[in-house]
């Protein structure tokens, strides 16, 4: 059972991700339906406060709490007080008082959600912070991968990408541990965290070795400051030695899908025929990001009354 | 393809020295026996002589493309094929910088148009060697490179190096390090010391390498990879490669015979064909570097071939270029001062030069087996010479051993099982 916040998958029960996955599953339902129950958060107050850019997942929070009739608020960086200076904490506090029942916080330091969370009335949502967790972010890649698989036992999921600084990887690889599934990840070396292999995942030495009878292939997105830090050569190269095109994906499982948080670089983590082919599911996981997310904020109005 | 029989030579093993026949085909050794009978075949009478897995030079500059005034692949491989060397490795520090996958291949391609010895590249460690971005180091190994080194500066930024040993063992290469501390040796053109200060000229403080040295190994250590220490020079520097090799850091090392033959007293002629980095140094360090090679610290002798023009030698120390042209001394130097003196075995010389810097870079070569490569260099042990520069057949002519008598005269040396040198 969830309880306040949602902070992290490594503090979640293998039953609350079973939880949330069902509910995300019936609530995928009735959003392509457009048949969503709109009482579930009528006078609630959603507020997304965001300190890194980012499109895709608060529009998708947004999206979600509109769904079920909450009110949205939307702060983000660039045009808010938190340019003038106004801490993590006072905007809780402002937001407390503004009324607001649910935070997402996305932040580029690691634990910005907890410190939030311990402060607020309101129920936070982690919505990244630095190379920490992203939740909701594991969950629809979990309701992507379910809905192709049913289960997660013994599943091949190879991650393959910027796992160092990667909040995706790690949710990720909680998740998929908890639930049963089998881990691999390849990265270069630079990209590759100290003691990942503790976290229970497999460091696979090749791009084939890490491909081979893969079920779900997971690229991330790379970032260009990263090559100017001297941690990869060039898109090209990297492309070639550690992306995936559609040759590498023979060596996957024929059934294989393939998924990324986005945005992506095309040809650079994932070859465009590989975006835009038959095993893509990177549009679904968009869809299914909604649905988890709207369970998310219903299961977190639950666990607070 | 021609075939080979080298007769009634003395083979020098890893572990012995046997008197055997030796029947080259196809590129490779055939066969081994105490006498071999061979129809269609070309004989080299080996009689007191010395036969040796042909030489392996993993620190080489050729200069091209770019500075063909000091050398070309074309000169430094007839230096190279007349020093008993079948295989040399060069670095990156030419102009345009050997940092991209094609100037790779040009040096191949070259090379394969010479058609003397092998010459594998080396890659840079970061763009035109100036330490900031990293290269495409998957690309240039699928077109030869070896290994990958700044060589001639040291990739000062630690953050860097690290990235570069880590980045490199994705591709199963190593990093190759010049050690050097900039900040401290900013400026110099000889060993910091008493000699230095008699002539006035700014020194290089032998810490200047150390720390890099330490640094280097400290880096191995936490990431668990490898790296090779070129041309150690100091008492210290061996000492801190022997404690990591005892604690079982994946390190290994090179030193040159002018950093275990000659002192900075060399110096005080003030010649600055005696102007290297890192500098000769101190007779402490000479018989460091003599023990190191001993007791297996030094892992391989290296030549450091670099060659300059003979103007940018014939000029004060603080101007003129530093190194040494050294592929056709380096046998004879090595073979007069290590083995003619008793430090190591005749079979121990074959091992630095030949086998173990085979097994540093992955190449093939360094042993004497049926079915192995056919690389053989030939060795008259017992003729004398006196080194003169102008003979060289590098356009380099800088070498402080000019006049200096030694032994050992190259007699064949044998490419893949044909012969690309033959002595007088």
């Amino acid at each position: 059972m969830l309880s306040k916040d949602l902070l992290g998958i490594s503090l979640l029960e293998k039953e609350d991700i079973i939880e949330i996955l069902k509910l995300a599953k019936a609530m995928k339902k009735d959003v392509v339906a457009k048949k969503v129950d709109d009482s579930i958060l009528k006078n609630r107050i959603l507020a997304t406060l965001f300190y890194e850019n980012s499109t895709r997942t608060r529009v998708s929070f947004e999206l979600a709490g509109q769904h079920l009739g909450a009110k949205t608020v939307t702060i983000v960086a660039a045009t808010s007080s938190i340019q003038k200076g106004e801490s993590l904490l006072d905007n809780g506090y402002t937001l407390d008082a503004l009324g607001a029942d649910f935070i997402v916080l996305r932040h580029s330091i690691a634990g910005a959600s907890h410190i939030l969370a311990r402060a607020t009335q309101a129920s936070v949502i982690n919505g990244g912070d630095g190379a920490n967790e992203h939740p909701t972010q594991a969950l629809l890649d979990a309701l992507t991968m379910q809905e192709y698989f049913n289960t997660f036992q013994d599943l091949k999921v190879t991650i393959m990408g910027d796992i160092k600084h990667s909040r995706v990887a790690k949710s990720n690889i909680y998740l998929l541990n908890k639930m049963g599934a089998k881990v691999t990840i390849f990265a270069p070396n630079t990209l590759l965290p100290r003691g990942i292999e503790a976290l229970g995942v497999k460091v696979a030495k090749t791009k084939e070795e890490a491909l081979q009878g893969a079920n779900v292939v997971m690229g991330l997105r790379i970032q260009l400051e990263r090559m100017e830090a001297g941690l990869y050569p060039s898109f090209s190269e990297y492309n070639k030695y550690f992306g995936v095109c559609v040759d590498d994906l023979k060596f996957a499982d024929t059934k294989a899908i393939v998924l990324h948080p986005g945005p992506v670089n095309r040809n650079v983590e994932l070859t465009s025929n590989v975006i835009d082919g038959e095993q893509s599911q990177i549009y679904n996981q968009v869809t299914s990001g909604i649905a988890v997310r709207m369970a998310v904020l219903k299961l977190l109005k639950a666990g607070k009354n | 393809m021609q075939k080979i029989l080298i007769q009634n030579g003395s083979i020098v093993f890893e572990d012995s020295i046997q008197k055997a026949d030796l029947l080259l085909e196809n590129g490779k050794i055939m066969q081994i026996d105490s006498k071999i009978i061979a129809k269609n075949a070309d004989v080299i009478d080996a009689t007191n002589k010395f036969i040796f897995p042909a030489f392996i030079d993993i620190h080489t500059h050729l200069r091209e493309p770019g500075y063909t005034r000091k050398e070309d692949i074309a000169s430094g491989s007839l230096a190279a094929v007349k020093g008993g060397f079948s295989q040399v490795c060069c670095m990156p520090n030419t102009s345009p910088v050997c940092d991209n996958p094609t100037i790779v291949y040009y040096i191949k391609n070259r090379a394969k148009e010479v058609n003397l010895c092998k010459v594998h590249p080396i890659g840079a460690v970061t763009s035109s060697l100036n330490g900031q971005k990293l290269t495409e180091v998957g690309k240039m190994k699928e077109l030869g490179v070896v290994a990958i080194s700044d060589d001639g500066r040291p990739v000062e930024n630690a953050a860097m190096m690290a990235n570069a040993m880590q980045y490199a063992a994705n591709f199963g290469l190593k990093v190759l390090s010049h050690c050097e501390d900039s900040s401290l040796a900013k400026g110099g053109s000889v060993n910091e010391g008493t000699n230095a200060t008699k002539i006035g000229v700014k020194g290089i403080p032998k810490v200047a390498e150390e720390i890099m040295i330490a640094r280097d190994i400290l880096l191995a250590e936490y990431y668990n990879l490898p790296i090779h220490i070129c041309h150690v020079s100091t008492k210290t520097g061996v000492q801190l490669i022997r404690e990591a090799k005892l604690r079982g850091v994946q390190v290994t090392c090179e030193s040159c015979p002018h950093y275990f033959i000659l002192t900075d007293d060399c110096i005080l002629s003030l010649n600055a064909n005696a102007k290297v980095n890192p500098p000769i140094r101190e007779e402490e360090d000479r018989i460091a570097i003599i023990n190191g090679i001993i007791d297996g610290t030094i892992d391989c002798i290296v030549t450091d071939h670099a060659p300059h023009h003979e103007e940018e030698k014939n000029c004060a120390f603080d101007l003129a270029a530093f190194g040494i042209s050294g592929l056709e001394t380096s046998f004879a130097l090595s073979y007069t001062h290590l083995v003619k003196t008793n430090k190591i075995s005749l079979s121990k010389l074959g091992s630095l030069m030949s086998t173990t810097p085979a097994k540093i870079l992955n190449l093939e070569g360094g042993n004497l087996g049926v079915g192995a490569v056919a690389d053989i260099t030939i060795v008259d042990l017992n003729k004398k010479f006196v080194i003169d520069s102008q003979k060289f057949l590098s356009k380099g002519k800088n070498t402080p051993f000019n006049g200096m008598e030694v032994y050992g005269v190259v007699a064949y040396t044998i490419v893949n099982g044909e012969v690309k040198y033959k002595g007088e």
